[in-house]
């Protein structure tokens, strides 16, 4: 597991080149590579617009035969008041098209989020190799 | 003075800037603001904006370069977006962005040939 911490705006890029070298390395297609960096660019802007600090988490999944990346986020923010709302879309914040959350959904094969209004947000995604 | 992180060069009456550095958000904030001045300075009536090289357009890049699009067109100048890999387009398409109202052409020669096209419907041959 590694952990990169996200307290500048120069972090959401570390996340997404950490998460695009590790898919290379693993060899996920050029599309999977897009949707976790994808996924990990509006993660982290999530977690830098909304908390502005937090810690992003990245690991690679083995499960028998398949390969999957995992990444989490959790910050301390204001957590979301509305969850069914931000994960239909079109729900649009300052920085972002709405469709952060739920276009990040259509992009992972698994998404998890704990959230609370106060506390904070946790996101759990999981993407794994397609097989041939 | 452009921030110069994007360079913007001109092509006759286009305006080109080539897109090749992984994007920080304050980047593309300085660059959108870079384009419509060069737009300005320069009295260009066509411009490019060059993604070939970009692995990763999420919401916020797309949205940029489709206001910027929009903002230049609020000018007079129409904007082609070229290069889009085939990743990118698909992510866009199923994050459930389509980038609307902005054109698209497959390469630079493609988009320039888009521009020309137009400038001699302007301006038709007596």
């Amino acid at each position: 597991m590694e952990e990169i911490r996200i307290e500048r705006e120069a972090d959401i890029v570390a996340v997404r080149q950490r998460v695009r070298e590790l898919t290379k390395e693993y060899r996920f297609d050029q599309f999977e590579v897009a949707a976790l960096t994808t996924a990990a660019s509006e993660l982290s802007r999530n977690v830098w617009v909304h908390a502005q600090r937090g810690i992003a988490r990245i690991v690679v999944l083995h499960n028998g035969k398949k390969v999957g990346l995992e990444l989490e986020f959790v910050d301390h923010g204001p957590g979301i008041a509305d969850l069914n709302r931000a994960l239909a879309g079109g729900f649009s914040t300052s920085k972002s098209l709405g469709l952060g959350l739920s276009g990040t959904k259509r992009l992972v094969d698994e998404f998890d989020i704990d959230t609370e209004v106060g506390r904070g947000t946790k996101i759990v995604v999981r993407k794994w190799k397609k097989e041939f | 003075m452009p921030s110069g992180a994007i360079p913007i060069l001109k092509l006759g009456s286009t305006l080109l800037a080539t897109i090749q550095i992984d994007l920080h958000d304050t980047v593309v904030d300085s660059f959108q603001n870079d384009v419509l001045e060069e737009i300005e300075r320069t009295g260009s009536n066509g411009l490019i904006i060059d993604i070939s090289a970009l692995e990763t357009v999420d919401s916020y890049v797309a949205r940029m370069l489709a206001n910027t699009g929009k903002m230049a067109k609020l000018m007079g100048t129409d904007t082609v977006i070229v290069g889009m890999r085939p990743a990118v387009a698909a992510t866009l398409v199923r994050m459930g962005y389509y980038m609307e109202g902005i054109e698209t052409a497959l390469s630079l020669e493609e988009g320039l040939q888009l521009h020309a096209n137009r400038l001699k419907q302007l301006h038709p041959p007596e």
